[in-house]
C-alpha cells in the first residue's frame, strides 16, 4: 500500500507539465482564465480629447445651436403678451384705495376697474393669468402645509387632517381644505371688458374650465365620495380661516367645478417654483368664425374684485394676457442662449482649428516621418 | 477619519476576545528571532497539562482539560441569531454611519425637519444593508469552510469499543489518541507517540501550513515502548507543555512517566494540524492542542488593515467638504434670518413667534439635512467595493501566474491597492528575492588548494543561456518587435495573442532547440542544473589515488585525508532526506543493514590514508585501478568497475543510483550533497541513527549518527557528531559561515608541521574565500574535529541535561553546541552560486526608470552583495561607488561627511551616471543612531541605489522606518524569508515572495508574489491603474456631490432660504444612491488610461502616480470649481427659461434634475479614458433608470410623498419640447469648459500619460517608431538633467535638435521633445 502511494507521488513529480504541490491530493489548477474581461483587455473606445478630435464637435454644435436659437427666438418674439400691474401701489392707480385694506376678512368687497389698451390683436386662444410677485409659495413650511389625502377625498383625512396643516388644521371643527396653501387661496375676481370704439362695454367670455392639469383634476383632487350633495359631505368641517365661503361654495353653479375639484383652487394648490410667478386664471377662446381676432386691438377694462392683500409683504399683483406656442409662453432667453452658445462654440472651433494646426502638426509630422 | 478603521479593528479584537470559542486571533506580531525574551516570559507559569482522555486518570482528565478547547473551529463572526444585532453594532462604529444616524435623528426634531422621516433613513438603511450583505456572504463562506473542515473524518480511539473508530474532526478533544495513515491530514496538534516506521520516524508535508513541499521528519517521543501499537488505556504518562502559541518552529515541554522520569519534548515530536502524513504507514499521536489553539489556527490572522496614502489625502478633502457644508448652511441660516426680518406679515407665512435669529439657527440644521449629500459618505462604501474589484483583477492577472508552483498573486491586504502606484522606495532582500535561492555548487577549495571547476562553470553558463532563452521567449518577441516593424505589427494588432505567447512561450518551439523540457529544472532540487555537478579533473585525479596501489607518499595522503573528510562532511553534515523513486524513503535504510562483503578490505584501505602509518597494507584490487582517470569520460566506467570489484552489492541499489532524490530544508545543503555525489561520495540513506554513505573505492558505509546540532542564525553553523565507521572515533563535522568557522578553526596543538600546515590552509582558504565573494558566490566553510571518547562522554552528559530542560532550553543548547564546536580543523570551503531570478535586471532597470529608488538590504557579505548588485544592473559600470565601513561612531560620522564631500566633487565630474552607497551592518548601526541618521539620510537620498550588507532583520526594518518617516515617502519592502518579516510589516506596502524559504514572509505581507519580476507589472501597470482609477473616482465623487448639492443651495436664494427643495425627496435621495452610483464604480474598477503594454515599456509613466499627479490639491479645487460652475449653469439656465412662468416647483426641478443627471454621466464619459460596452451599458442603464423611474413615479404616485407629490409632473414635462431644449442647452453649456480644457491641455501641453495614451492609438508601425523615439528622448533627458544638476543654471544645449528649455526646466520627467 505504501509503495503504491509512493509511486503515485513520483509520477506526479516526473510527469512533465504537472504542476501544483506534489502529491498534495488536490491538483487544482489555479491559472486565471485568460479572458478579455479578466485580463482587462475588453475592446474599448479610448476617447482622448485633443484639439483635432473635438474640432468637429464644436462646429457641429455651433451649426446646430445657432439655427435652433434663431428658431426659438423668432417663435418667442411672435408670441404676444400683455401684462398689467393692478396692485395699486401708486396713488394714481385705480386700485389704490382697495389696496389699503390689509385684512382678509372684509365682508364688503372692494372693486376697481383698470383700463388698458392692446396695440396688437391676439389672434389665437388667449390665456389669462394672474401674477404675484414676492410671494414665496415655495417656502418650505408653506409648501408642507397641506394634506394630499384630504384633497384626494379621503374621509378620515377630511375629519382629522394631517398634522402638517397646523396651525390651519382645525378651528373648532377640522378645516377642509386644511393648511396654509389652501388658506391663502387667491380670491380676486378678474373680468375683462372690451370698450367698443363707440364706448359700449362688451364682456369678454372667460372660460374657467381646462385651466388645471388633467391629472390633478381627475386623479389627484377628488371630493369625498358618498353623496352628490357637497354640503352634506363637508358637514362637520369648517372653512379655512381666510376664506369667505366654504369649499363647497367655490362654484355653486357647476358641480363639476366645486369643492376640491374647483379648478381655481387646484391651480392655486400647485405651488409655484419661484417667488415671482403667474397662474392660469381663464382662457379666452378663439372665436369660431375665425375671421375676427380673439382680442382685437383697442381699449379694454379690467374689472377687479380686490380681495387679496399683498401690500403687507410688498407683493405685487398682475394680470397677464398671453398666447402660447409649441415651446410655451413668451421667453426670449432660451433663443438668445442657444444663439450665444452656438456662436461661442463655433468661435472656439476656429480657435481649436488654429491650435490644431500649430500643435497637432507636430504630432502628425512625427507620425508620418 | 483615520480613527474609523482603528476603532473597527479594535472592536473586532474585543469581540474575538469576548467570545468563548475565539475566532481569528488578532494579528499577533509574527514571531521573529529578535524577540526571544517575549516568549520565555510567556512560558513561565503558563503551562498546559495533557493526560490521555481514555486513560487511567479519568477523573483527573476533566479537571485538567477543562480549559482546553475542542477541535471544532469557528471562524465566523456571527451566528444566525446574533447576526443582526452584532452586525449593526459593528457597523455603527464607523463614523460615516454615525453621521447618517445623526442626520436621521436630526430629522426627527420637528423644528428642523426637512424631509419625511423615512426618507432620511434610506441612505443609512441602504449602506447598512449593502455592508451587511457583504459581511453575511463572507461569513457564510467561512461557515461553509468551517463545516467542511469540522466534518472531516479522523480515526480516534474510543473507550467504549476499545478500538479506533471514525469520528468527525470537531469531536476530537485534547488527550485523544488519533491514528493516522499515510496521506491523511492531521486534525489537531499532536505528539507523535507511535510510528510504524522502525526508527520511530514519520514524515510530514507542511505545504498546507507554510507552502514548503519538502518533507519534514518527525520523531516519536523518546523512551516510549516501540514495536507494538501502544494501548491508550495504559498510557499513564502526563504531558506538560507550554500554552498554545503561534510559533510554528517551537514547541517545548516534557512528558512525565509514572516513574517520575521526564522526557523532553520538542518541535520534532509535534505533528501540526493541517499537515499531511507522508511515507509512513501508520502513526498514533495524542492531541495536545485542538481547534483554535493549534499553531496553524493561531497563525491564521485575518486580512490586514492599512491606511493608504490616497485615503489619508481624501480624508483631508472630506474635511474641506465639511467646511464647505458649514459655510453653505451658515449662509442659508443668516440669509433666512435676514429675510425673515424684512418680512412682516405675509399670507404664506405660518404665524410664528420664533425670532429670526432662532429661526436661522433652526434652519442651519435643516440645511445640514438637505445638503447632507455634500459629505460623500457613500464614498467609503464605494471605495471598498472598487478596491475589491481592483483586487479581483490583480488576482486574475495571468501574468502573475506561476506555472511551476501553480500559484497566482495573493492579495492579503484589501485596501492599499492604490499605494502600489505611488511607491518611491523599494527595499529588497537579496537571497531568494533577487536570486532564485536555488544553490548550485560552483567550486571549492580543499586544504588550501583551489579547484576552479572550469567545466562546471561552463555548464552553468549553458544552463543560464538556455534558461534565458526559454524565459525570455516572450521578451525577445517584444524586443524583436521594436526592431522590426513587421513583427511589431502582429504584436500590437493582436495583443491578446501576445500575452498568450508569454504564457506558453516556454513550451512552444522548445522542442527543436532543447529537447529536454524546461519544467523539471525549476521544481525544487530536481533540476539537472543543481544535480549534475561536473567534477574538477584535477580533484578527481587526486581522489583516484585512493585506489591507486602506487600511492604511498605520506604528505600527499595527508591532503587526500582532507579531501575525503571534506566530501564526507559535505555528504553527511546536513539534514537531507534521501529517497529514491522506487522505494519509500524510510526503506532506504534497510539497505544499510546488508553487511558489506568486503568491509574488511575497505576498512584497511581507509585506514591506510586516514592514518598514514598503516599504509603499507596491500590494496585489494589492482587491475582496474591502474587505469588512467584523467579523462572525464572514463571516470564513470572506472568507478562502476571499482564497485563491481568491491563485491558489488545488491543490484537494485545500483540501478537506482542515479535516481536518488534529496530533499533538504535549505537549498545549500542539497547543493553540497549533490556536489559530494559528483565525486562519488554519495549519501544513500539518512535515518535518525544511521547514515549510509558510499565512498569512492569503499562502497557503502554505515555511519552511526550520534547528534545533529541544527543550524541557527546565531551560531551560523551546523554540526553532526558521528562515530566514524572505520576509525570508530567520534568525529564532529561542522559547516558554516566563513567568518564563524575561521574563528573557531584553531590549529591543533602538537606537531609543528601540522600547525604550519593549518596556518597555511587557513591563509589560502581565506584568500580563496575572498575571491569567491568577489565573484558573488556564497561561501561555506567545512571543518572537523576528532573527539576522544572521554571528551565526548562529558559533553554528552551536559547536552542531555540541556535537551530535557524546559526553561532556558535554547540557551543551554546553544552553550552546549558552542562547547562542542571548538578547536576545529579547517578542511576547506565551498562556493555556491545563487542565480539571479529571470528578468531581475530588467525589472530593476524599469523601477529605476520609473523613479523608484531601489535599496538592497542583505545579510550577505559586502563583496557578494556588490557582485549581485552589478549582476542585476542595480550598479552600473559608470556608477560611482561609495563604500562605508567603519568601526566606531566618530569614524562613522567623519566618514559620512567625507562621502558627502566626495559626492559633491563627484557630481562635478563628467561620466558618472549616479552614486551607489554600500554600507555594512556595523556602520549601519552607527548611522541609524539619532544624531547621525540625518547625515546618513542626506547622503543616501542623493544616491541612486543603496546596498546594505551584513544587516540584521532589525536593521532592515529600522532602515525602512527611517526612510519612510523622515523622507515622507511611500516605501515598499519585498522579501522571502523570516528575516524580512519585520521589514515587510513596517513598510507601507509589504510584498512577500513565496519561494523556497517558507511562508513566513508571505504570511506577514500585503501582497504575495512568486517571482521578483512580477513586481514590475504589479507596480507599473496595476499600481498605476489602481492609483489613477481610485484617484479619479474619488475626485469624481466629490465633483458629483458638490455639483448636485449646489443646485439645492442655489434654490435657497429663491425660496427665502427656507430649506425647500425643488425635487421630490425620493428622487433627491435616490439620485446619489441609485441613479449615479454604479457608473463611478465601474469607472474606478475598469478605467485604463494607458494600455498595459505601454506602461511596461515606458516606466516613466509611473512617476505621475508617485507625484500624486492625478489627485493634487489643485486638482481637487479645480474639480470643485468646475462642479460649482456646472451647478450654476444647471440651475440658472432652467431658472431663466422658467422665470415668471406658471411652472410649479416640481416642474421647475424636473429639467434641472434631468440635465444634472446627463451632465454627471457625460462628465464621466469625458473623464473616462476607456469606454467598453460595459460602460455604455451602465451609463445608458443609469439614464434610462432615472427617466423610467421618474416617469413611473409621476404616474403611480397619487398621494404619496407629500408635500412634493410628483403626480403628472414628469409625464407632462417630458411631453414638452421646452424640457428638451433646456436640457440640451444646460448639458452643453455645463460641460463646455471641461471639454475645452481637456482638449486644449491635451494638445498644447499633454502630460506623459496622455502622450502614451495617444501612442496606444497609433498603428503598430508608428507605435514602434514612437516608442524608440521616446526611449531616446528619455536617455537624452537623463543626461540633460545631470547637466542641469551640475550647472544649476541655464542649460547649454550641445544638441541643436534638442531645444525645449522651458519644458526641461520642469524636470527630467517631462519629455517634451517627443512632439517636436
Amino acid at each position: 500500500m505504501m509503495a503504491s502511494s509512493y509511486n503515485a507521488k513520483e509520477e506526479d513529480r516526473h510527469q512533465p507539465g504537472a504542476t501544483g504541490h506534489v502529491g498534495s491530493g488536490t491538483m487544482t489548477n489555479k491559472m486565471p482564465d485568460n479572458t478579455a474581461f479578466k485580463q482587462q483587455r475588453l475592446p474599448a473606445w479610448q476617447p482622448i480629447l485633443t484639439a483635432g478630435t473635438v474640432l468637429p464637435a464644436f462646429f457641429v454644435i455651433g451649426l446646430l445651436f445657432i439655427p435652433i436659437g434663431v428658431g426659438l427666438f423668432v417663435t418667442s418674439n411672435n408670441i404676444k403678451e400683455f401684462e398689467i400691474d393692478y396692485t395699486g401701489v401708486d396713488m394714481s392707480s385705480p386700485c389704490y384705495s382697495c389696496s389699503q385694506s390689509y385684512s382678509w376678512n372684509n365682508t364688503k368687497s372692494c372693486t376697481c376697474s383698470v383700463p388698458f389698451s392692446l396695440d396688437q390683436p391676439f389672434e389665437s386662444n388667449v390665456f389669462m393669468y394672474y401674477g404675484l410677485s414676492n410671494f414665496y409659495q415655495n417656502h418650505r413650511r408653506y409648501v408642507k402645509s397641506r394634506d394630499d389625502s384630504q384633497l384626494n377625498g379621503d374621509k378620515t383625512s377630511l375629519q382629522s387632517p394631517s398634522k402638517e396643516c397646523e396651525p390651519y388644521r382645525s378651528s373648532d371643527k377640522p378645516i377642509a381644505p386644511c393648511g396654509a396653501i389652501a388658506n391663502s387661496l387667491f380670491n380676486d375676481t378678474l373680468e375683462l371688458y372690451y370698450i367698443d370704439p363707440n364706448g359700449s362695454r362688451t364682456a369678454i367670455p372667460l372660460v374657467k374650465k381646462g385651466i388645471a392639469w388633467w391629472t390633478d383634476k381627475h386623479v389627484k383632487f377628488r371630493n369625498p365620495s358618498g353623496n352628490n350633495n357637497l354640503t352634506v359631505v363637508f358637514q362637520g368641517t369648517s372653512k379655512p380661516v381666510n376664506w369667505r365661503k366654504p369649499v363647497f361654495e367655490l362654484d355653486p353653479s357647476d358641480s363639476d367645478n366645486n369643492g376640491f375639484i374647483n379648478e381655481d383652487f387646484i391651480v392655486w394648490m400647485r405651488t409655484a417654483a419661484l417667488p415671482t410667478f403667474r397662474k392660469l386664471y381663464r382662457i379666452i377662446q378663439k372665436k369660431p368664425n375665425n375671421m375676427t381676432p380673439t382680442l382685437p386691438r383697442g381699449e379694454y377694462i379690467l374689472e377687479v374684485t380686490y380681495n387679496y392683500p399683498v401690500r403687507s409683504f410688498d407683493g405685487r399683483k398682475r394680470m397677464i394676457l398671453s398666447a402660447i406656442s409649441w415651446m410655451g409662453g413668451k421667453n426670449p432667453f432660451l433663443g438668445i442662449a442657444y444663439i450665444t452658445v452656438g456662436s461661442v462654440c463655433f468661435c472656439l472651433g476656429l480657435v481649436l482649428l488654429s491650435i490644431h494646426y500649430r500643435y497637432g502638426k507636430r504630432n502628425s509630422a512625427d507620425i508620418s516621418s | 477619519m483615520e480613527q474609523i478603521h482603528w476603532v473597527r479593528h479594535r472592536w473586532q479584537q474585543l469581540v474575538a476576545a469576548e467570545s468563548g470559542r475565539g475566532r481569528y486571533s488578532a494579528p499577533d506580531a509574527v514571531p521573529t528571532k529578535s524577540s526571544p525574551k517575549l516568549h520565555s516570559a510567556q512560558l513561565t507559569g503558563k503551562r498546559r497539562t495533557v493526560i490521555a482522555r481514555h486513560g487511567p486518570y479519568q477523573h483527573e482528565y476533566d479537571s485538567v482539560s477543562k480549559g482546553c478547547q475542542g477541535n471544532g473551529i469557528r471562524t465566523t463572526k456571527y451566528s444566525l441569531l446574533s447576526f443582526i444585532p452584532m452586525n449593526l453594532f459593528q457597523q455603527f462604529h464607523r463614523v460615516a454611519n454615525l453621521y447618517f444616524l445623526f442626520l436621521v435623528m436630526l430629522n426627527w426634531v420637528p423644528v428642523v425637519e426637512a424631509f419625511q422621516k423615512e426618507i432620511t433613513m434610506i441612505p443609512l438603511v441602504v449602506v447598512l444593508i449593502v455592508i451587511a450583505i457583504k459581511d453575511a456572504l463572507e461569513d457564510y463562506r467561512r461557515y461553509r469552510f468551517d463545516q467542511k473542515v469540522n466534518n472531516n473524518i479522523a480515526t480516534i480511539y474510543s473507550k467504549k469499543q476499545q478500538t479506533y473508530v471514525d469520528q468527525r474532526w470537531q469531536d476530537v478533544r485534547v488527550g485523544d489518541f488519533v491514528r493516522l495513515s499515510c496521506n491523511e491530514i492531521i486534525p489537531a496538534d499532536m505528539l507523535l507517540l507511535y510510528s510504524s516506521d522502525l526508527h520511530g520516524v514519520c514524515y510530514i508535508e507542511t505545504a498546507n501550513l507554510d507552502g514548503e513541499t519538502n518533507l519534514k521528519q518527525r520523531q516519536v517521543v523518546r523512551d516510549l515502548p516501540q514495536g507494538s501499537e501502544l494501548t491508550p488505556e495504559n498510557f499513564h504518562s502526563r504531558i506538560e507543555c507550554e500554552n498554545p502559541n503561534n510559533d510554528l518552529s517551537r514547541f517545548r515541554g516534557y512528558m512525565e512517566h509514572p516513574s517520575n522520569a521526564r522526557v523532553g519534548l520538542h518541535n520534532d515530536n509535534l505533528l501540526l494540524r493541517s499537515c499531511t502524513i507522508r511515507n509512513t504507514e501508520t502513526i498514533i499521536g495524542i492531541v495536545v492542542y485542538a481547534g483554535h489553539e493549534t499553531k496553524a489556527m493561531k497563525n491564521n490572522s485575518g486580512p490586514r488593515y492599512k491606511r493608504s496614502k490616497l485615503e489619508r489625502r481624501m480624508n483631508m478633502d472630506i474635511l474641506w467638504s465639511v467646511v464647505l457644508l458649514v459655510i453653505m448652511c451658515l449662509t442659508a441660516a443668516i440669509g433666512h434670518g435676514l429675510w425673515l426680518r424684512n418680512l412682516e406679515e405675509a399670507s404664506f407665512l405660518i404665524p410664528d413667534t420664533t425670532s429670526p435669529a432662532l429661526a436661522g439657527f433652526y434652519l442651519f440644521w435643516t440645511m445640514i439635512i438637505v445638503l447632507q449629500v455634500l459629505i460623500p459618505v457613500s464614498l467609503y462604501v464605494s471605495i471598498e467595493i472598487v478596491k475589491l474589484g481592483q483586487i479581483f483583477f490583480i488576482q486574475n492577472d495571468v501574468d502573475f501566474y506561476n506555472e511551476y508552483l501553480d500559484s497566482r498573486i495573493q492579495c492579503r491586504a484589501l485596501n492599499i491597492t492604490e499605494d502600489l502606484g505611488q511607491i518611491q522606495y523599494v527595499f529588497s532582500d537579496k537571497t531568494g528575492t533577487l536570486t532564485e535561492n536555488k544553490m548550485v555548487f560552483r567550486r571549492c577549495t580543499i586544504a588550501g588548494v583551489e579547484y576552479p571547476h572550469e567545466e562546471n562553470a561552463r555548464r552553468l553558463e549553458v544552463y543560464k543561456q538556455e534558461d534565458d532563452e526559454a524565459m525570455g521567449r516572450s521578451h525577445t518577441l517584444k524586443s524583436r518587435a521594436s526592431a522590426k516593424s513587421l513583427s511589431c505589427k502582429s504584436l500590437s494588432c493582436n495583443r491578446s495573442s501576445v500575452s498568450l505567447h508569454t504564457l506558453t512561450g516556454h513550451s512552444e518551439g522548445e522542442g527543436e532547440e532543447t529537447p529536454s523540457p524546461t519544467l523539471p529544472r525549476h521544481s525544487a532540487f530536481s533540476s539537472p542544473m543543481e544535480k549534475d555537478v561536473v567534477p574538477d579533473p584535477f580533484l578527481v585525479q587526486k581522489l583516484n589515488c585512493l585506489s591507486s596501489p602506487l600511492f604511498l607518499l605520506a604528505d600527499a595522503s595527508m591532503e587526500l585525508t582532507y579531501i575525503v573528510d571534506f566530501f564526507m562532511a559535505l555528504a553527511i553534515c546536513n539534514t537531507v532526506v534521501v529517497s529514491s523513486p522506487n522505494q519509500p524513503r524510510h526503506n532506504r535504510i534497510g539497505v544499510s543493514r546488508t553487511p558489506l562483503k568486503s568491509l574488511e578490505d575497505i576498512k584497511m584501505l581507509f585506514q591506510r590514508f586516514s592514518l598514514p602509518r598503516f599504509s603499507t597494507l596491500s590494496p585489494p584490487h589492482t587491475t582496474e585501478s591502474t587505469r588512467s582517470f584523467t579523462e572525464h569520460g572514463s571516470w564513470k566506467g572506472a568507478w562502476s568497475g571499482l564497485e563491481n570489484s568491491n563485491g558489488a552489492q545488491d543490484l537494485p541499489c545500483e540501478l537506482g543510483a542515479d535516481e536518488l532524490i534529496y530533499e533538504a530544508e535549505s537549498p545549500d545543503e542539497a547543493a553540497l550533497v549533490h556536489a559530494a555525489r559528483a565525486y562519488h561520495c554519495t549519501l544513500r540513506g539518512h535515518s535518525l541513527e544511521r547514515l549510509l554513505v558510499e565512498l569512492p573505492g569503499m562502497g557503502n558505509l554505515a555511519v552511526r549518527l550520534l547528534h545533529i546540532l541544527p543550524f541557527d542564525s546565531t551560531r551560523k553553523r551546523m554540526s553532526v557528531v558521528v562515530r566514524h565507521p572505520l576509525t570508530k572515533q567520534v568525529v564532529v563535522y561542522t559547516k558554516g559561515a566563513d567568518s564563524v568557522i575561521m574563528d573557531l578553526a584553531e590549529s591543533p596543538k602538537g606537531a609543528e608541521q601540522s600547525e604550519s600546515r593549518q596556518g597555511h590552509i587557513r591563509e589560502q582558504t581565506q584568500k580563496h574565500l575572498d575571491n569567491y565573494a568577489r565573484e558573488g558566490l556564497r561561501t561555506l566553510c567545512i571543518a572537523k574535529r576528532v573527539q576522544t571518547s572521554t571528551e565526548y562522554e562529558v559533553w554528552l552528559k551536559r547536552h542531555a541535561f540541556a535537551e530535557t530542560s524546559i526553561e532556558n532550553r535554547e540557551e543551554l543548547l546553544l552553550e552546549s553546541a558552542q562547547r562542542l564546536e571548538t578547536n576545529l580543523t579547517l578542511l576547506g570551503a565551498t562556493g555556491i552560486v545563487d542565480r539571479l531570478q529571470e528578468e531581475v535586471p530588467e525589472t530593476i532597470e524599469a523601477l529605476q526608470r520609473a523613479g523608484v529608488k531601489v535599496w538592497v538590504l542583505t545579510g550577505d557579505k559586502q563583496e557578494t552583495a556588490i557582485n549581485i548588485a552589478c549582476a542585476c544592473k542595480l550598479l552600473r559600470s559608470t556608477d560611482h561607488l561609495l563604500t562605508a565601513n567603519c568601526g566606531s561612531k566618530e569614524a562613522c560620522k567623519a566618514l559620512l561627511l567625507e562621502l558627502r564631500a566626495e559626492m559633491e566633487c563627484g557630481e562635478a565630474a563628467e561620466g558618472t551616471s549616479g552614486f551607489t552607497l554600500v554600507v555594512d551592518g556595523r556602520t549601519l548601526e552607527f548611522a541609524l543612531q539619532e544624531d547621525l541618521k540625518g547625515d546618513f539620510l542626506e547622503l543616501s537620498r542623493c544616491c541612486r541605489a543603496v546596498i546594505c550588507c551584513r544587516s540584521t532583520p532589525l536593521q532592515k526594518s529600522q532602515v525602512v522606518r527611517l526612510v519612510q518617516d523622515q523622507l515622507q515617502v511611500m516605501t515598499l519592502a519585498i522579501g522571502d524569508g523570516a528575516n524580512d518579516v519585520s521589514m515587510i510589516q513596517v513598510a507601507d506596502v509589504g510584498i512577500g515572495i513565496s519561494g523556497q524559504e517558507g511562508m513566513q514572509a508571505v504570511m506577514s505581507s500585503d501582497f504575495a508574489i512568486s517571482r521578483f519580476k512580477h513586481l514590475r507589472k504589479l507596480l507599473l501597470v496595476h499600481g498605476h491603474w489602481c492609483y489613477t482609477r481610485l484617484a479619479n473616482m474619488i475626485l469624481y465623487f466629490f465633483y458629483k456631490n458638490v455639483m448636485y448639492v449646489n443646485l439645492l443651495f442655489w434654490y435657497q436664494f429663491f425660496c427665502g432660504f427656507s430649506g425647500s427643495v425643488m425635487t421630490n425627496s425620493w428622487v433627491l435621495i435616490f439620485f446619489n444612491l441609485l441613479f449615479t452610483s454604479v457608473p463611478p464604480l465601474l469607472y474606478g474598477i475598469l478605467d485604463k488610461d494607458v494600455s498595459a503594454d505601454t506602461l511596461i515599456k515606458l516606466p516613466e509613466l509611473y512617476k505621475s502616480g508617485q507625484n500624486s499627479k492625478a489627485y493634487l490639491t489643485s486638482t481637487f479645487w479645480l474639480t470643485m470649481l468646475d462642479a460649482i460652475y456646472q451647478s450654476l449653469v444647471c440651475f440658472f439656465v432652467p431658472y431663466f427659461a422658467y422665470a415668471g412662468s406658471d411652472a410649479d416647483m416640481l416642474s421647475f426641478g424636473s429639467p434641472i434634475n434631468a440635465s444634472s443627471l446627463l451632465i454627471i454621466l457625460l462628465h464621466q464619459v469625458i473623464e473616462s479614458r476607456t469606454l467598453t460596452w460595459l460602460h455604455a451599458l451602465l451609463l445608458m442603464g443609469s439614464a434610462l433608470f432615472y427617466f423610467s423611474f421618474t416617469l413611473v413615479f409621476s404616474v403611480v404616485c397619487v398621494t404619496c410623498s407629500p408635500p412634493n407629490n410628483p403626480l403628472g409632473v414628469d409625464k407632462l414635462q417630458m411631453s414638452q419640447p421646452l424640457f428638451y431644449g433646456v436640457c440640451a442647452l444646460t448639458t452643453m453649456l455645463a460641460l463646455l469648459p471641461r471639454f475645452l480644457f481637456q482638449a486644449l491641455h491635451n494638445s498644447i501641453c499633454p502630460s506623459d500619460t496622455v502622450k502614451a495614451a495617444l501612442m496606444d492609438q497609433l498603428n503598430p508601425d508608428d507605435y514602434c517608431r514612437r516608442m524608440q523615439r521616446w526611449n531616446q528622448t528619455q536617455a537624452q533627458s537623463k543626461t540633460r538633467s545631470l547637466v542641469i544638476n551640475v550647472e544649476d543654471s541655464d542649460i547649454k544645449v550641445p544638441d541643436p535638435d534638442f531645444r525645449l528649455p522651458s519644458e526641461l526646466k520642469e524636470g527630467s520627467a517631462t519629455t517634451g521633445s517627443l512632439l517636436s
